[in-house]
């Protein structure tokens, strides 16, 4: 699968839900027969797919909220990965 | 050891109007111990005990789940829970508002049985006439937005149609396709001779699934049950014994697979006496197969330990006559000549086209005919 570009609206398969695991003090995503662990930044990033935000917008959010820069691999490697599994999609 | 449950099985009847010959029930289903099933309020309280100790996925299966007229409350509350539900179901008489009822109640994915890719060889499979239920069933479940999982048990009869599925379960815009190849344990273990394929079928059928994995790339995840009978190391089962999976049985009884209740030389807490947690941290049954202590050997000095944790404890039960022995599919275990022996004799019947002997369906009559004979 081809990386998105940065104009590419990221949102959630309909299949995954994010979900907080109060048991274990994480959050999760959840779908059929699976989840994947997040750490606190990865809940954060699927916490910005909103369906309306680029992943311009969202490495613009964080870097923001953090008074970070450079930002744009991580997001972009992290939303890839979760794209692999088919649990994120692009397109509003 | 910070085992917590990630997985519950819920088990909610074993009433079921299919008649599948390698159904992972146990023989004994229509028998006094699973008739007084759990009310509402017991599943219900089962339902945040679990949540409570870690579950994060439930599985509502059966027996027919849609048989209990509680099912959407049941997934309210597990929706309220947070837990993520899957609907395990033949579909038999399955209309469209009781799934927009499910929907309703929060239910998050829906996975429906078929039998074969056509009707005649599904229906014959199922003993009843089921087909035409499953396909309208998979264009309500996903006309209701839900993603949707087609679930087929491969053997000797169908696992020539392994395309057609695939083709099926592409053209309905399913988000998975499992080929569960039988595992042999409950009424697959007693048809065993006749549902075994050849490995020539096996082969054949991996080959399509390799092709149709790189045509459809992530569009359908193709999930492939391994045969174990086949392979040279056993499978993981369960991720090893209570690490991370329950069943909770239609009257309660608390197993660390669905199909641990056929192992009698273990006694079975239940929900009714004790709290899940106790169960699943205290009793007997959950810790006997725990870690590594218990191991035999070639398990205890092998490598693999970590990584298959001894196989299957039920399979050991079934085919070596004792749960704490290396599961005999391993290459290396004591028992191998048996399951090579079972194998063999599939392969010499089907190269002398000998007849497999006739399947027993899964009936509460039979049931009872094989509880009476022990």
């Amino acid at each position: 699968m081809n990386p998105a570009p940065a104009a590419a609206v990221p949102r959630l398969h309909p299949k995954a839900r994010l979900q907080r695991d109060e048991v274990r003090g994480r959050d999760v995503l959840l779908y059929p027969e699976g989840l994947v662990t997040l750490n606190p930044t990865g809940a954060e990033i699927l916490g910005l797919c909103d369906g309306v935000r680029s992943v311009a917008d969202i490495v613009a959010a964080l870097e923001q909220r953090y008074g970070a820069s450079g930002l744009v691999q991580d997001v972009m490697s992290f939303l890839d990965g979760l794209g692999a599994k088919g649990l994120v999609i692009y397109g509003r | 050891m910070d085992a917590k449950p990630l997985w519950l099985l819920a088990e909610l009847t074993y009433k079921c109007p299919l008649q599948c010959p390698y159904c992972s029930n146990p023989l004994d289903f229509a028998g006094s111990r699973f008739k007084h099933e759990l009310t509402t309020e017991e599943w219900s309280r089962v339902f945040r005990e679990a949540q409570a100790l870690g579950v994060l996925q439930l599985g509502l299966s059966g027996g027919e789940p849609l048989l209990r007229p509680d099912l959407e409350s049941l997934v309210a509350t597990a929706q309220q829970l947070g837990l993520y539900t899957s609907l395990i179901t033949s579909a038999h008489r399955l209309t469209q508002d009781r799934l927009a009822a499910l929907k309703r109640a929060g239910l998050d994915h829906v996975q429906i049985s078929v039998q074969a890719a056509d009707a005649e060889l599904s229906d014959r499979i199922a003993g009843t006439r089921a087909y035409r239920d499953k396909l309208a069933a998979y264009h309500f479940a996903k006309e209701l937005g839900f993603p949707l999982t087609v679930n087929v048990v491969l053997h000797r009869e169908n696992l020539h149609q392994v395309e057609a599925l695939i083709r099926l379960a592409e053209s309905l815009g399913a988000e998975r396709i499992e080929l569960a190849n039988t595992q042999f344990y409950g009424w697959a273990f007693h048809n065993r001779d006749a549902l075994m394929p050849t490995k020539a079928q096996l082969d054949a059928a991996w080959q399509v699934v390799l092709r149709e994995r790189a045509r459809l790339g992530s569009r359908l995840e193709i999930v492939w049950v391994l045969p174990d009978y086949h392979e040279q190391f056993p499978k993981p089962c369960m991720g090893g014994w209570g690490r991370a999976y329950m069943t909770v049985t239609p009257a309660g009884e608390v197993w660390p697979c669905q199909a641990a209740g056929g192992i009698t030389t273990l006694t079975f807490e239940n929900v009714r006496d004790r709290s899940l947690e106790w169960i699943w941290h205290q009793s007997d049954a959950f810790n006997r197969f725990r870690g590594e202590a218990w191991m035999p050997e070639p398990c205890r000095s092998c490598a693999r330990r970590t990584v298959d944790f001894g196989g299957c404890r039920c399979q050991a039960f079934l085919v070596a006559g004792d749960a704490a022995l290396t599961d005999p599919v391993c290459s290396l275990a004591p028992h191998r000549h048996v399951i090579d022996a079972a194998v063999t004799q599939v392969e010499r019947a089907a190269a002398a086209r000998v007849e497999p002997t006739a399947l027993t369906y899964r009936a509460a009559p039979a049931s009872r005919a094989l509880a009476a004979k022990g």
